[in-house]
């Protein structure tokens, strides 16, 4: 460790804070460690976070825990608790899944590989999801195989305080190339995870799309690992729901692998959108990149990101970074951002965080309506532009023609 | 040809010392194709006057009016006066974050026109108008504003007034924080607007500098909220010489004027 660099001014409360502000910093052989003092065991590094398959290992977070300080438990007592999926008269979050003859295997039990051998739950809601899940998903995308359409795992909610729990493990052979799409409509108490396991000189994309009616809540642990020379790209779009906390994680099994773990988020008044990302560069000469976006409105809207990177000592030749933005549209609305960096090798390519809370004001609609420009015009215009940046990292156009226009649908319930 | 016309403008604002009156009754008739410079001190109001006109929330017009071609200004939003034809070139642009300027500007100019740019012709014409004023290509795909300095900005203004044509401009101390070169530059798009549209511009300023470069036919020296003197481009030569000093005595001079109103009232 060279150098210690204090975490508040990564810590943005947006409402406070007017005009768009950046910070961000090149940062190659300092570690900076944004840990935090509120009553917890500190730890020395984000590797050393307890992950495990018993639920016994995980108590009932109260919120005071690192992992679960910006969540709100006192609502998620239900996703909490050990329980069983809820299948009477139906199940509560049944899934139905579109993908090419032969790609849907053998459901796989506990313990069978390669489930569990990339995802070990990490929290209470991931062990009681795994816990509970007897028959998990298991899709595999053939070596060599380029499909043509995007794969579809649909998950639909049958209603508000069902509670479903999910296991789902994916496989993208060797030199495949993909898209999965992973949607989240109606509503339930959904525990969700997702196993998925980048084959050599592979390219996934996953797209796991948030569109929950209102009263849904959803808790979620995604994680990857990505082989020698594969491109993985994670990309959480979250629009609905009362409480979404998604956690994407990466680490990588060979050299000259990449990650890139993107999310767009707009939380209305009275949500909660989390997103924490922890890419874990335990292989050397691998490539990350990091970028989630978000808009709030409303009152108390509420947004979280957590952004953890580890660049483990053997990690040489790592190049990655991470960056938040978030543009508040009104009063009342919170937006915690918190980039994480440690650093345990200074032989890199770079390492770089940013994060930056900018507020659509009255200065700049006047400037906008100036030009002549109607006020609604003018405030899709800025939200659209913000959160097109990651829009149009997607590349499945019917799905990206869908996200605009749900984040219309957002914009006009703030005209009303 | 057309007529703005400010008659006996009263303009407040609310402080925490509570409403402050800075407008105290001012009187201006501006044509297509004139050009008024408004000089004075800091604090005369004179951006007050620039800011009401494009009607900026915060400013609370207590009496008066103002009409372009007989239509009441005042009651229009702050869009609708633009598209009715009034620009105001600001003296603080502000940042507008996730908006490109090309977005930016084709959304205004479509907002202006009431129909979209036939595209071709108008990426020309951005393109030829940066040139101009020397705004490297790079600004189009950057946010608005953001992270352009004080005279990058000020060209960016002037840009826009080059594009949208408007019927009048007013120019709140553009010339402020601009190097002679920058000076210059804005200076030229300016004119062209100028004899290009039959554009009518008033032209706020603290100092004559400016004037070097744009040449108006009628000077009105603005103290603490009123019109103290009009004339003609001689009357800016004498305050390149003389400065404000003699109407520090200012409220004197005011006051003497609002007597004398009051007088005949």
């Amino acid at each position: 460790m060279t150098a210690e660099i204090t975490t508040e001014k990564a810590r943005i409360g947006a409402p406070s804070i007017a005009g768009f502000t950046e910070e961000g910093e090149g940062l190659v052989s300092a570690k900076v460690d944004h840990s935090h003092n509120h009553g917890v065991t500190v730890m020395s590094s984000r590797a050393e976070r307890l992950t495990s398959f018993d639920v016994a290992d995980f108590a009932l977070p109260t919120g005071r825990e690192e992992e679960w300080r910006f969540s709100p438990v006192r609502g998620l007592a239900n996703l909490l608790s050990d329980t069983a999926t809820d299948l009477d008269p139906d199940p509560a979050a049944a899934f139905t899944v579109d993908a090419p003859e032969g790609y849907v295997r053998t459901p796989l039990g506990h313990g069978t590989a390669p489930r569990g051998t990339v995802l070990t739950p990490a929290d209470r809601a991931a062990v009681v999801a795994s816990a509970n899940t007897d028959e998990a998903l298991h899709v595999v995308i053939p070596a060599e195989a380029e499909p043509a359409e995007p794969l579809r795992i649909l998950v639909h909610g049958a209603g508000a305080g069902r509670r479903s729990n999910a296991h789902y493990v994916l496989e993208a052979g060797a030199n495949s190339r993909s898209v999965v799409i992973l949607e989240h409509t109606g509503a339930a108490d959904h525990n969700g995870n997702l196993e998925v396991i980048v084959g050599e000189g592979a390219k996934l994309t996953v797209i796991s799309v948030q569109l929950w009616e209102d009263d849904a809540k959803h808790l979620a642990q995604h994680d990857a690992q990505v082989g020698k020379d594969a491109v993985y790209k994670h990309i959480a779009v979250s629009l609905g729901g009362s409480i979404v906390r998604l956690n994407s994680n990466v680490r990588f099994a060979g050299e000259g692998a990449e990650a890139e773990l993107l999310g767009l988020y707009f939380a209305d008044a009275g949500q909660h959108l989390e997103h924490r990302s922890f890419v874990d560069h335990n292989v050397a000469n691998c490539k990350s990149n990091v970028l989630y976006k978000g808009a709030l409105q409303g009152k108390n809207a509420h947004t979280v990101w957590v952004g953890d990177v580890l660049i483990q000592k053997q990690a040489l030749g790592t190049d990655s970074y991470e960056k938040n933005q978030n543009l508040v549209l009104t009063d009342g609305c919170r937006a915690d951002s918190v980039p994480n960096l440690e650093i345990e090798t200074g032989l890199i390519e770079g390492a770089g965080h940013a994060s930056s809370t900018g507020r659509f004001d009255d200065e700049h609609l006047f400037y906008l309506m100036a030009r002549g420009i109607p006020e609604d015009v003018a405030r899709r215009l800025v939200v659209r532009g913000f959160l097109n940046e990651i829009i149009q990292q997607i590349k499945v156009p019917a799905l990206e023609e869908r996200l605009t226009e749900a984040v219309e649908r957002e914009l006009a319930a703030t005209e009303n | 040809m057309s007529t703005l016309e400010i008659k006996d403008l009263h303009v407040s604002i609310d402080t925490e010392q509570g409403t402050k009156e800075i407008l105290k009754g001012v009187s201006l008739t501006i044509r297509t194709g004139e050009t008024h410079a408004i000089m004075g001190p800091n604090g005369s109001g004179k951006s007050t006057l620039a800011s009401t006109i494009a009607g900026h929330p915060r400013y609370k017009v207590t009496g008066g009016t103002i009409t372009l071609d007989g239509e009441d200004v005042l009651a229009m939003s702050v869009d609708q006066r633009a598209r009715a034809g009034l620009f105001l070139a600001m003296q603080y642009p502000v940042e507008v974050p996730g908006v490109t300027m090309t977005n930016f500007l084709r959304t205004a100019k479509t907002a202006i026109d009431g129909q979209a740019p036939a595209l071709r012709t108008w990426t020309k014409d951005v393109k030829a108008a940066m040139q101009q004023l020397r705004i490297d290509a790079d600004f189009a795909q950057r946010n608005v504003n953001e992270g352009f300095s004080g005279g990058e900005k000020k060209r960016v203004e002037i840009l826009q007034l080059e594009l949208f044509k408007p019927k009048f401009a007013v120019l709140d101390e553009t010339d402020s924080g601009l190097d002679v070169d920058a000076l210059k530059i804005v200076s030229e798009g300016v004119n062209r607007a100028h004899a290009e549209g039959n554009m009518g511009t008033m032209l706020i300023t603290h100092y004559t500098r400016i004037l070097r470069y744009i040449k108006p036919e009628f000077v009105h020296v603005f103290v603490d909220g009123q019109i103290v003197e009009e004339g003609g481009p001689e009357l800016a030569d004498r305050l390149e010489e003389e400065g404000y000093d003699r109407y520090a005595t200012g409220a004197g001079a005011a006051t003497i004027a609002a007597a004398a109103a009051a007088a005949q009232a």
